[in-house]
C-alpha cells in the first residue's frame, strides 16, 4: 500500500494552509450597538482603528489599540455632547495584519460599518493602499505611525499623520551618520513600504553627505536568520550599518552583528526604537542609535499622565500609544468644534486643528503631515535608551543637553 | 574564501535547525503517513514553556550555570510537549484514523492555528528574549567565525537523527512501528498495540519538537508566538526534500535547504548584477521544493524507511 500518490494532494494542501494562515482574521469585536435614526439623547459614534494584532508586529499593533482605546474611554467619561445629544464612542478594532491585502478589506469593512473616522494604520504598507479606500468614502483617517511619504503626496483630504514622515526622519538619520564619521555604510531593509523607503531616504542623504554605500541587503519583517546576509555585509567592510525596519528583526540583527564580529556602529530608525529592542539585542543593544519622530517621552508636553494612565492599565508603552492617543483625541476634538459627527462636516475642522497632544503640538500642512514635527536621535546606554538630540520641532533648543532614559521600559 | 567559508557554516547551522524539526515531521509521516502540521507549533510551545522555566529560575535569584537552567528549562519544557502531543493525536487525528486522508490534514491546520491563538493569549504577543545561557565562544576558522553552540546545534541534529535511527532499527518498539506503518490491520492482529505505538511515535516527535525549540530559541535569543509557523514550512520542505518520511532524508534535506538559501542569499545579489537581491532568500526553499516534486517526488533519499525495511 503505496502512499505516496496522495503526497502532490497534501503538498497542495500545505500551500493552501500558507494562504488560510494569511487570511485568518482575528476573533471580531463585540458587534456594535446598533445606530439610533432618530434624534435620541445619545448616539453611538463608530471610530475605526487598524493595526496588526496577530502576526510578529501583533504587540506593536496591541499597542495603537490602547491607546486609542484609552481616549476613548477617557472621552466616554466625559459624555460629550455632540449637536445636541450625548455621544458615546465606540472603538472598532481591526486587525490587518501588516498586510497590505488585508488591510484593504478591514478598511472596506470599516467603511461598510460607517465608522466615522478611522485611527491607523500602523504600517505603511498597510496605510497606503487603505488610505484610498478611506478617500472614497470621504472618512478622514488619522495615522500614528505610517512614515512613508506617499501615504500624503496622494491628495487625499482626509489623510493625515501625527508623526514626522520617512523624508525628514531619513534625512536626520543619514546627516547623523556622515556627521559622526561614517564613510562606508552599509543599507539593510526589510522590503516594507516603511522599511524600504526610511532606506532609501536615508542613502539619499548619506550620498549626498559624500559617504559611500558599499552594500545594501533585504531581509522580511517575519524574518530570524541575518547570518547570510550580515556576512555580505562584513565582506564590504563597513563602518556603519543602517537597517531600515521593525524592532523584531533590530534586535537580532544586532545580536548576530556582534557574534560575527562585525564591528560597525549600528543605527536604525522608530521601528526599532522600543524597549522590545534592548531586549532582543541583549549586550549587542549597548550603543546602537536610532531615531524616533518626536520628542522623547519624558519631554513630551502630557507625558507624565499619560504613561500612568496607560501603563496602570496596559502596561508598558511599546512606540506608537501616545501618537494612537492624540491622534484619537485630534479626531474627536474635530468633531466636538464641528460639533457634528458627519465625516464631511469635520473633515474641514480637522484639517485647521491646533491643538497641545500629549506627544506636542499637533497641527496639520496641507497635505496632511504633522507641521513642525521633531525627531530625536536615541542610543542605548546601560541598557536604556538615553534621548542624544533633538532636531526640528520646537524642542531643537533643549537638544544640547542629554536627557535622562526615556521611560519606555 | 573566508566569507564563501563563513556562509557554508550559516548554511549548516541553520541547515541542522531546519533537521531538528523535519526530524519531527518525518519520523510522524513514516509511520502514519500524516503531515502533523502542528509540529511546527509544538515547537514553538516548548520554546516558550522553557522561556518561563528559565524567567522564573533566574528570577528566583539561584545561582546555577547557564546550561543547567537551560536543561532544566527543557526538562520541563520536554514532557508539556510530549503531553501536547499525545493530546493532539489523541484528540484530533486519532478519531480520523479510517476517514479520507485530507480530513486528518485539515485538522492538523485547525491545531497549528488553534496552538498560535492560545500561545498568543497566554504569553502575549510580544516578541521575549531568550536569556544567552548556553556557552558561544567564537573560534576563527579560516577567517570565518564559529561558535560553541553552533557546534553543538549540528552535533544535536546529528545525534538526534542516530538515536531515532537506533529507535526505528534496532529496538522492539522500532519493528512495532515498522509493522505499523507497513499495515496496521496486520500488525495489530500480531499482537502490536497500534493505538499505544502511535501515540510513542507522537510523544517522541514532541519531545524532540521541545529540543528544537529550546535550541532555537537559545540560538537566536528570540521567542515569539509566531515563530513555529515558517521554521514549520521550511522543515516540512527539508523533510520533502530528503524523502519525507526517511530519517536520514530529513537530516540531508535540512542541511541542503540550510546551505542552498545561504549561499543563495549571500551571492544572488552580486551573480545577478543586483537585479535580484537577498530579499530573496525565502524563495529559494520554496523553489526548491517545488523542483524537488517536479524531478524527484519521493525525494532524495526516496522510499519512507519503514517500506525499505
Amino acid at each position: 500500500m503505496s502512499r505516496r500518490p496522495a503526497l502532490g494532494v497534501i503538498l497542495s494542501f500545505a500551500f493552501a494552509f500558507i494562504l488560510a494562515a494569511c487570511g485568518k482574521e482575528a476573533p471580531p469585536p463585540p458587534a456594535p450597538k446598533a445606530e439610533a435614526p432618530k434624534p435620541p439623547p445619545e448616539i453611538t459614534v463608530k471610530i475605526g482603528q487598524a493595526s496588526p494584532l496577530t502576526g510578529p508586529q501583533a504587540h506593536l499593533g496591541k499597542d495603537n489599540d490602547n491607546g486609542a482605546r484609552l481616549a476613548i474611554e477617557e472621552m466616554n467619561a466625559k459624555g460629550l455632547m455632540i449637536a445636541g445629544a450625548k455621544v458615546k464612542f465606540e472603538l472598532m478594532s481591526e486587525d490587518d495584519q501588516a498586510d497590505p491585502k488585508t488591510g484593504t478589506i478591514v478598511a472596506q469593512k470599516m467603511v461598510d460599518a460607517k465608522v466615522a473616522g478611522v485611527i491607523g494604520h500602523l504600517n505603511s504598507g498597510t496605510t497606503i493602499p487603505a488610505s484610498k479606500i478611506y478617500n472614497d468614502a470621504g472618512i478622514p483617517q488619522v495615522s500614528p505611525s505610517a512614515t512613508n511619504p506617499k501615504y500624503t503626496e496622494q491628495g487625499y483630504k482626509g489623510a493625515f499623520r501625527v508623526m514626522a514622515n520617512d523624508v525628514q526622519q531619513g534625512k536626520v538619520l543619514g546627516e547623523y551618520a556622515v556627521k559622526t564619521g561614517a564613510k562606508r555604510i552599509a543599507i539593510i531593509d526589510d522590503r516594507t513600504a516603511y522599511g524600504q523607503g526610511l532606506a532609501d531616504e536615508f542613502e539619499k542623504a548619506a550620498k549626498a553627505g559624500g559617504a559611500n554605500v558599499v552594500g545594501r541587503e533585504f531581509t522580511s519583517d517575519k524574518a530570524t536568520d541575518f547570518r547570510s546576509i550580515l556576512t555580505s555585509v562584513k565582506a564590504k567592510k563597513p563602518d556603519l550599518v543602517f537597517y531600515g525596519g521593525m524592532d523584531g528583526q533590530a534586535g537580532p540583527m544586532a545580536a548576530q552583528m556582534k557574534s560575527l564580529g562585525i564591528k560597525a556602529r549600528f543605527l536604525g530608525g522608530d521601528g526599532a526604537q522600543s524597549a522590545e529592542f534592548i531586549k532582543l539585542a541583549g549586550p549587542a543593544a549597548e550603543g546602537v542609535i536610532a531615531s524616533s519622530p518626536g520628542l522623547p517621552l519624558d519631554k513630551m508636553p502630557g507625558s507624565k499622565g499619560f504613561t500612568e494612565k496607560f501603563t496602570s492599565k496596559y502596561g508598558p508603552i511599546q512606540i506608537y500609544a501616545p501618537y494612537a492617543y492624540d491622534a484619537t483625541m485630534t479626531l474627536i476634538e474635530a468633531m466636538v468644534k464641528a460639533d457634528s459627527v458627519v465625516p464631511a462636516k469635520y473633515l474641514p475642522v480637522l484639517a485647521k486643528i491646533t491643538r497641545q497632544g500629549v506627544t506636542g503640538p499637533v497641527a496639520f500642512d496641507e497635505k496632511g503631515d504633522l507641521r513642525n514635527s521633531p525627531i530625536t536621535l536615541y542610543v542605548v546606554k546601560e541598557g536604556k535608551w538615553d534621548a542624544l538630540e533633538t532636531v526640528g520641532g520646537e524642542a531643537a533648543a533643549s537638544a544640547a543637553a542629554p536627557a535622562p532614559a526615556p521611560d519606555k521600559k | 574564501m573566508d566569507i564563501f567559508l563563513q556562509q557554508l557554516i550559516n548554511g549548516v547551522v541553520l541547515g541542522a535547525i531546519y533537521a531538528l524539526v523535519a526530524l519531527g515531521y518525518t519520523m510522524v509521516y513514516g509511520i502514519l503517513g500524516l503531515i502533523n502540521f502542528a509540529h511546527g507549533e509544538v515547537v514553538m510551545i516548548g520554546a516558550l514553556v522553557a522561556l518561563t522555566v528559565i524567567q522564573l529560575l533566574v528570577g528566583s535569584g539561584i545561582a546555577l550555570p547557564g546550561p543547567a537552567i537551560a536543561a532544566l528549562g527543557l526538562l520541563v519544557a520536554m514532557p508539556v510537549c510530549m503531553a501536547l502531543g499525545y493530546a493532539i493525536e489523541r484528540v484530533a487525528y486519532r478519531p480520523l484514523r479510517g476517514a479520507p486522508r485530507l480530513a486528518p490534514l485539515i485538522t492538523a491546520i485547525g491545531v497549528s492555528i488553534l496552538l498560535q491563538n492560545v500561545a498568543m493569549i497566554v504569553w502575549g504577543r510580544q516578541y521575549h528574549s531568550f536569556p544567552a545561557l548556553l556557552p558561544a565562544t567564537p573560534h576563527q576558522i579560516g577567517g570565518a567565525t564559529l561558535n560553541d553552540l553552533q557546534i553543538f546545534i549540528v552535533l544535536l541534529a546529528a545525534a538526534v537523527m542516530a538515536a531515532l535511527l537506533a529507535i526505528v532499527h534496532r529496538t522492539r518498539l522500532g519493528r512495532a512501528m515498522r509493522a505499523t506503518a507497513q499495515n496496521p490491520e496486520v500488525a495489530g492482529l500480531m499482537g502490536v498495540n497500534i493505538n499505544t505505538v502511535i501515540s510513542i511515535t507522537f510523544v517522541i516527535g514532541s519531545a524532540l519538537a521541545a529540543v528544537a525549540g529550546v535550541m532555537i530559541s537559545a540560538y537566536y535569543g528570540v521567542a515569539h508566538y509566531f515563530m513555529g509557523f515558517m521554521l514549520g514550512l521550511k522543515a516540512f520542505t527539508a523533510a520533502v526534500l530528503g524523502g519525507i518520511g526517511n530519517i536520514a532524508g530529513a537530516m540531508l534535506g535540512g542541511l541542503l535547504l540550510g546551505v542552498i538559501e545561504s549561499l543563495g542569499a549571500g551571492y544572488i545579489g552580486p551573480l545577478t548584477g543586483g537585479f535580484l537581491g537577498s530579499h530573496y532568500q525565502d524563495v529559494f526553499a520554496f523553489l526548491v521544493l517545488i523542483l524537488v516534486l517536479v524531478f524527484r517526488p519521493s525525494g532524495l533519499l526516496g522510499e519512507r524507511v519503514a517500506e525499505r525495511s
